[in-house]
């Protein structure tokens, strides 16, 4: 709500405080303000000038040459490119050194060879936007009216000698949607009362509304009131001066008198009005309905609606003639013909407008006062002055009473505390003084004893209903600022992290210690991200109404977005990149209301682990740099023994031959291995390589408490073994069997060499293990592990073939 | 010669030989060439049968010398040599000291998350507990629970990802509070909890806006909470956040789940109050949005509203962080550009 101070200043005195001490004063107490113009700051040096010639210029197809006097000894000469200038026209005037909005300053010039002292303006030019101007005024400058005095500021005829505060008014603060309502929040900050003028409404004796008009209302849920007056015999021009410029600072187009009214009066009262054309009406008979289903009608905007019951119609009995406080019909609206008009004033169900207007996307500012809300004492009120204006503005005249049907009464509500809980509430010390102050500012009446704060809040005020918004308004007159400052009082127990809470932290620094940096990438992605690389079936989780194909659906994998990530870097010449993510996925869980969420963690690395340095030589990432990373992650959370990894083929986007599932007992839990060589292409990535698990699963593995073995006492022994076997025979494999035969001594086998090529058999693998034995209750020698040794040699022999070296 | 002669000149050429060598090893050599069982020492001591028997202590007394004299000179020289060899080696392996050191590859902790993290432990620090959600939730939940009903005018402020009619993103990460907040026993205590996470809003992504941002919520439900405790709250997590001289102001608003409703603004961290561009020259920063907990939500979480009240407070780290380092875009935060992610490693 932009608010004109000139115009809140008709209802309260303003003159001892300037507009900017006045908007901080309304940010503190009540409402937040956006922005504050003074128009005066910045433009300056424009006057109003009179045309005395305007001459073609030769040689331009635009542009004119003419002398206009600006008040100065003689007249000036000002080439002037607009299509509607003419002699003895009152005009806009910006001189040499004037500055126009957005910094534009004017200098003399010269065009083709003519000079040029300033130029003549358009409304455009002073900052009003196209959509508020008066049609005729759209394209070239702007006449000022015959009686404007030369050489005077032209701030004053077009409105801008004022000042403009910008409100953001939340949608609990509706009533402060209108001059009046803010004039009521002003003068509570102000402690002053607002002054309204009364309205002088003049009714043709002769005539009255039961003979002109008939109101019926289908429900009084959906219309709470309606109600209509007539005004006949009217000349329908444009509206004055100063109602246009009222409306054009507003941001609302001037149109004629009637539709200038019906604005004027929803500024300044909060009620949105509708003018009908009375004989395009064709009835005495207003209706007010739901619409039938598929019925029709031609908006004022020439489009044709389809309807449905959800919506709300003004019928001239027969067929739908305005969309219930959303928009008017095409036949019946206001024109220059136009002779009789009937005025609604009205109050619609918010929750039928709201769905009207979203329905068919028409928003407006009448629209959104009825979802918010109307002040219902006066929308009639509003009527009369509107009224009164209308008839006033095209000498017509009023017929005598208003059709009406009224199924709510504007009732006060009153409010019930005590000094007792509103300090309990505020944490302050006030007293019934204090109390009795802040609703006097309000304007409420308010009874306030030692036991009992009784609040009557005016229908004005329909925000209010109960004790919470009474201490509200008392904290905000009060002020927030004067509240005092302490901490809660309670047991404080220190806040703990739960196990998982801790293991994620844990899991953060762990992947930073081994080079990877944290990403946070977006769970919105196109459908086919959002699937790919999850182990989990399923189409994933789609919106409703998405905004774009990149932002369709919840993605079931964290890959796709790291990958997105790497992509990102790569392409800006960052070839290394080490990410990891820690972050929810989504899948549907058909025959649940929610989908299952899962918190997964992953990692992807490209380029190098190990850069090219003066002592070191470059080393690219592979498959193991990534495996070592998640083995010493499940390692340190203590599940490294229950780890296994078996090769996976079947991962789509992932290598066949090295990938693996990452299983802890025996269940997936996640994978790792190198981004498929044509998926890399595609992308554009060199060597890739990834990980992905489901971190839920991992933190929920039950583990044994952690208990202390004792420092083996003795010395063991150790033997080294070498052999040869089938390539396809699997690492994990050779240590099962080592470990299922390697004798109850066996503590750890450590693989130190693998070899193929040219030395060996193709098809074969040589390869060399070192194995420790412990006897934590003597001094293992050599001898005593000779039989396991050779048990073990034919373990490898019998499983695996192996030609022991 | 006489014992006496050959002992003194025996003596003579081992210190010769002594002050000659110059290897460790040579120093035992020489040793043993002169006191070992067969070095000339002992050959000479041999003649000590010849030596008439009054002038043996005489002789014997003069041998002991040249011994102890080739002992101290050996065992000196010996010292000599090896510190000379230290010295040697010392000099040897002196290495270019400034030459870069061998790089450990690191990672850092999203600057998000860096920013969630400070105000998490501030807050464990007071006693409050963390609690995440999941970002699907429901319409009720996330609307209704916290005092916005269908057709409420202000579900307009959030414009809603809906995955069905019931289902959505969740706009905010107050549903939590609701979860929360039903499932409380106060039999044991107050509720103090706080909840980070992501949230979603139809929004078109460009500089200052993001359909996917971060928020961090907290709330204190007990008996005989005030206004002045949510004060004194807000006043210590703006000291933590932007440090120890920051005042702030706080602002009449509106939420549906708090009643008095507050926006809270820090004073300008970059000019103090002065007015610069961070600030938009009004000394002030947005920082909060606060409040006390509406009775409604209390009542439809089954607490009763007359014996419990409590406050809420709701701060997104993106906005922070662009305000704090300077970020103009918040699209940044989840591009993951490393070049942009590795400026945010400085601790403390
Ligand atoms: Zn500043």
């Amino acid at each position: 709500m932009r608010v004109s101070v000139k115009w809140l200043s008709e209802y309260l005195d303003l003159s001892s405080v300037s507009p900017r001490d006045l908007a901080d004063e309304i940010t503190l107490t009540g409402i937040e303000v956006d922005d504050v113009t003074i128009p005066s700051e910045t433009l300056q040096k424009l006057v109003v000038g009179e045309v005395l010639t305007a001459e073609k210029m030769e040689g331009s197809d635009h542009l004119n040459v003419t002398t206009v006097n600006v008040g100065e000894d003689e007249a000036t000469q000002i080439v002037c490119g607009a299509p509607n200038v003419k002699a003895g026209q009152k005009v806009i005037v910006a001189l040499p050194g004037a500055r126009l909005p957005g910094g534009f300053k004017i200098k003399k010039s010269k065009l083709r060879g003519h000079v040029s002292n300033g130029m003549i303006c358009s409304l455009d030019e002073l900052g009003f936007s196209d959509s508020v101007v008066p049609k005729h005024a759209e394209d070239g400058i702007y006449i000022l009216p015959e009686d404007a005095v030369v050489g005077e500021s032209v701030l004053s005829y077009v409105g801008l000698d004022d000042a403009f505060i910008e409100l953001d008014i939340t949608p609990n603060r509706a009533d402060a949607l209108s001059m009046r309502g803010v004039a009521h929040e002003t003068g509570a900050i102000l402690s002053q009362k607002p002054q309204f003028k009364s309205i002088e409404l003049t009714e043709d004796t002769n005539e009255t509304i039961e003979n002109w008009v008939k109101v019926t209302v289908t429900d009084g849920d959906d219309t709470p009131i309606y109600k209509m007056r007539v005004i006949k015999d009217l000349t329908i021009k444009e509206s004055p001066l100063w109602l246009q410029n009222k409306l054009m600072n507003a941001g609302i187009r001037p149109i004629d008198a009637v539709v200038d009214v019906t604005n004027y009066i929803m500024l300044e009262y909060g009620q949105p009005l509708h003018a009908f054309d009375y004989d395009a009406l064709d009835s005495k008979d207003i209706l007010v309905r739901r619409a039938h289903d598929k019925e029709t009608m031609v908006t004022l905007d020439g489009q044709e609606r389809q309807l449905n019951p959800d919506q709300l119609v003004i019928t001239n009995g027969e067929i739908p003639v305005a969309l219930a406080g959303v928009m008017g019909g095409e036949n019946t609206h206001v024109t220059t013909e136009t002779r009789t008009v009937a005025l609604e004033s009205a109050v619609f169900d918010s929750t039928s407008i709201r769905k009207t207007a979203q329905r068919l996307n028409l928003r407006s500012e009448s629209s959104s006062r009825f979802e918010k809300g109307i002040n219902k004492a006066t929308v009639e009120e509003a009527l009369n002055h509107a009224a009164a204006l209308i008839a006033d503005l095209g000498q017509g005249t009023v017929v005598t009473g208003v059709a009406s049907v009224t199924h709510v009464e504007p009732k006060s509500v009153t409010v019930e505390s005590t000094i007792d809980r509103i300090n309990r509430a505020l944490g302050t010390e006030l007293i019934e003084e204090d109390i009795i102050q802040v609703f006097k500012r309000l304007g409420f009446e308010a009874e306030v004893s030692s036991e009992q704060v009784k609040v009557t809040v005016p229908p004005r005020r329909w925000d209010i209903a109960i004790e919470a918004d009474i201490i509200e308004e008392i904290a905000r007159i009060y002020g927030y600022n004067n509240i005092p400052s302490t901490l809660p009082v309670n047991e404080t127990v220190p806040g703990e992290l739960t196990r998982e809470q801790s293991l994620t932290r844990f899991s953060r620094h762990y992947m930073e210690g081994a080079g990877l940096s944290q990403a946070i990438s977006y769970a919105l992605t196109t459908v086919p991200e959002a699937k790919a690389f999850s182990l989990e079936s399923g189409e994933p989780i789609e919106l409703d109404w998405p905004m774009s194909e990149e932002h369709r659906a919840l993605r079931k994998s964290l890959i796709s977005g790291l990958l997105d990530n790497v992509q990102y870097n790569v392409a800006r010449q960052t070839k290394n990149v080490s990410l990891y993510e820690i972050g929810h996925v989504f899948h549907n869980q058909p025959g649940e209301t929610m989908p299952k969420e899962v918190n997964h963690i992953a990692g992807v690395l490209t380029g190098t682990i190990v850069d090219n340095t003066w002592q070191e030589t470059e080393q690219t990432v592979d498959y193991y740099a990534a495996k070592g990373i998640v083995e010493g992650w499940l390692e340190q959370i203590g599940l490294g023994d229950d780890t296994q990894f078996k090769p996976a083929q079947d991962i789509k986007g992932m290598h066949p031959g090295r990938t693996a599932y990452i299983l802890i007992n025996n269940k997936v839990v996640g994978f790792v291995g190198q981004l498929h060589p044509s998926v890399a292409l595609e992308r554009d990535l060199q060597d890739t390589v990834l990980f992905e698990l489901n971190m839920d699963c991992v933190f929920g593995i039950e583990q044994e408490p952690l208990l202390y073995t004792s420092i083996p006492k003795y010395p063991g022994t150790s033997r080294d073994i070498a052999f040869v076997v089938d390539e396809t025979v699997l690492h994990e494999e050779i240590l099962h069997v080592m470990k299922e035969q390697g004798g109850k001594w066996l503590s750890s086998i450590r693989l130190f060499d693998l070899y193929q090529g040219e030395k060996i058999e193709p098809g074969k693998k040589s390869v060399a293990y070192s194995l420790s034995y412990l006897n934590p209750d003597a001094t293992l020698k050599e001898e005593d592990v000779n039989g396991d040794f050779e048990k073990l040699k034919q373990a490898l022999i019998d499983s695996f073939k192996a030609e022991i070296r | 010669m006489d014992m006496k002669e050959k002992l003194s000149a025996l003596l003579t050429k081992a210190l010769e030989d002594i002050d000659q060598s110059s290897l460790v090893k040579e120093i035992e050599s020489i040793r043993v060439s002169y006191l070992g069982k067969k070095g000339e020492l002992t050959a000479v001591l041999k003649g000590m049968k010849d030596v008439p028997g009054e002038e043996r202590p005489v002789i014997g007394k003069v041998a002991n010398e040249v011994r102890d004299e080739m002992t101290q000179a050996l065992s000196s020289k010996k010292e000599t040599l090896e510190k000379e060899a230290l010295e040697k080696q010392l000099a040897e392996e002196t290495i270019d000291v400034t030459l870069p050191g061998r790089q450990m590859k690191k990672g850092q902790s999203h600057v998000l998350t860096q920013i969630m993290e400070e105000i998490e432990d501030l807050f464990l620090g007071m006693g409050y507990d963390i609690v995440e959600g999941t970002e699907v939730e429901t319409d009720y939940y996330n609307f209704e629970r916290v005092n916005l009903p269908q057709n409420h005018p202000a579900r307009d402020m959030q414009d809603t990802f809906y995955i069905t009619s019931e289902l959505l993103l969740r706009t905010h990460t107050s549903p939590i509070q609701a979860r929360t907040l039903e499932a409380h026993d106060f039999s044991k205590g107050p509720l103090k909890m706080f909840s980070p996470g992501k949230v979603y809003r139809r929004d078109t992504d460009d500089a200052t806006h993001s359909h996917q941002f971060h928020q961090i919520e907290g709330l204190v439900i007990d008996k005989h909470i005030t206004m002045a405790d949510l004060k004194g709250t807000l006043e210590l997590l703006a000291k933590k956040m932007f440090g120890d001289d920051r005042e702030i102001r706080l602002r009449p608003s509106y939420f549906p789940f708090t009643e008095p409703s507050v926006e809270v603004d820090v004073s300008c961290f970059k000019c103090g109050g002065d007015g610069c561009n961070v600030c938009k020259q009004s000394g002030w920063i947005e920082i909060l949005g606060a409040g006390m907990t509406h009775p409604s939500v209390l009542e439809m979480s089954g607490v009763d509203p007359n014996v419990y009240g409590g406050f809420a407070f709701g701060m997104g780290p993106d906005r922070i962080a662009m305000l704090k380092y300077g970020v103009d875009d918040i699209r940044q935060f989840y591009l993951n550009d490393q070049r942009f992610l590795a400026q945010f490693k400085r601790k403390g």
